[in-house]
């Protein structure tokens, strides 16, 4: 719904800025040059996208998550002592971290739901350690952000993945900052 | 180090196929379902361009985001972010198909290897949709209280994109 309010916050802002600047015939154009730029974009990212995309999946399935999980575990440990007594939650929580650390949203998502489901039993209330796996997923912590360098190779940026360092950066301290606030907030029980 | 990024696709691919062959893995057929599942991405992404791309141009013909970018420009500064990057910060923690459309977009226009194409795209790689990823794990853990998720998580996206920017400058400075 929000995404609906924005939408028509831009709509009634550029209707508005056009009539008082006197060219409101620009607009109908500028909404068909849109559209057309939109299609044009999709095109030319299809083709990095879906290449980079396969490149994940391979390594994947290459075993390269099982490595990495087995990597993570003593990190994981820590951050969820609680929840790593039981088996399967285990299991289910080094899936999502090492599927988002591969980029591959889609598959991170599925096994972060059911880690929280199984966190959460029946009650109602999220438990510290729930808190920390939704916010670990909301810092975006990604190895590879392949979309990102798709995008970037299709609108021909000379060596895309040249940002990763600035996402490690960037992500790390976002994940920093959260888990922070996260024990700093831990008393906050409402 | 400049020929070993020219060759990184191409190396890629190798290694990775190589690796899945090394585990008796199906190489083709994992880059099959992995292209497949680029498309499918790529099949979410498109009606976000579709739809926002007009709008956007739309504000830009009719002035209102030369306005807008002037009366934000403060804030921008205040955060340490091109102003022009401000719309990803509105967007990204709602829609991920939207951010990335609106990143596309700068990208496309000032250029992928610009400061505000660089910023942009380390935003989108270092912060997540967030609300959309906090109403379906809790939705599906049956968690009604989220307590003090939500801030904690905004907090996290808010230094992903200051930290975006701050990176973009010293790793690409102009």
């Amino acid at each position: 719904m929000a995404m609906s309010w924005i939408l028509v916050g831009m709509l009634l802002l550029s209707l508005a800025s056009a009539l008082l600047g006197g060219q409101p015939e620009a607009l109908s154009q500028a909404a068909l040059d849109g559209a057309q730029r939109a299609v044009q974009l999709g095109l030319s990212l299809a083709g990095p996208i879906c290449l980079w995309s396969a490149v994940g999946e391979t390594m994947q399935r290459a075993g390269l998550s099982e490595s990495l999980a087995r990597l993570l575990a003593p990190a994981l440990r820590r951050l969820f002592p609680e929840a790593w007594r039981d088996r399967r939650t285990a299991g289910y929580l080094s899936a999502n971290v090492t599927a988002n650390l591969l980029g591959l949203g889609n598959a991170a998502t599925p096994m972060g739901i059911q880690a929280a489901r199984r966190m959460a039993g029946r009650q109602t209330a999220a438990s510290d350690e729930l808190c920390r796996l939704v916010v670990l997923n909301t810092a975006s912590i990604q190895l590879l952000p392949t979309t990102v360098a798709a995008l970037r190779a299709g609108l021909g940026a000379a060596a895309p993945f040249d940002i990763l360092p600035a996402v490690w950066l960037s992500s790390g301290s976002a994940l920093t900052v959260g888990l922070a606030a996260c024990r700093l907030l831990e008393r906050w029980r409402s | 180090m400049a020929q070993l990024s020219a060759l990184l696709l191409p190396l890629a691919l190798l290694g990775v196929s190589l690796a899945a062959v090394a585990r008796r893995q199906d190489a083709y057929s994992a880059l099959l379902a992995g292209a497949g599942e680029g498309l499918r991405t790529l099949a979410r992404m498109l009606p976000a361009l579709l739809v926002l791309l007009p709008v956007v141009q739309m504000l830009q013909a009719s002035g209102a985001a030369e306005r807008l970018c002037k009366l934000l420009q403060p804030l921008a500064r205040a955060l340490g972010i091109p102003a022009e990057t401000l719309p990803i910060l509105l967007v990204r923690p709602l829609s991920g198909s939207a951010a990335l459309a609106v990143g596309a977009d700068l990208m496309a226009t000032h250029g992928p290897d610009s400061p505000i194409g660089r910023t942009a795209a380390v935003m989108l790689g270092s912060t997540e949709t967030t609300f959309y990823t906090v109403s379906v794990y809790f939705g599906a853990a049956g968690v009604r209280r989220t307590r003090y998720a939500v801030p904690a998580a905004l907090l996290a996206d808010l230094t992903g994109f200051v930290s975006a920017a701050l990176f973009t400058r010293i790793f690409f400075p102009s």
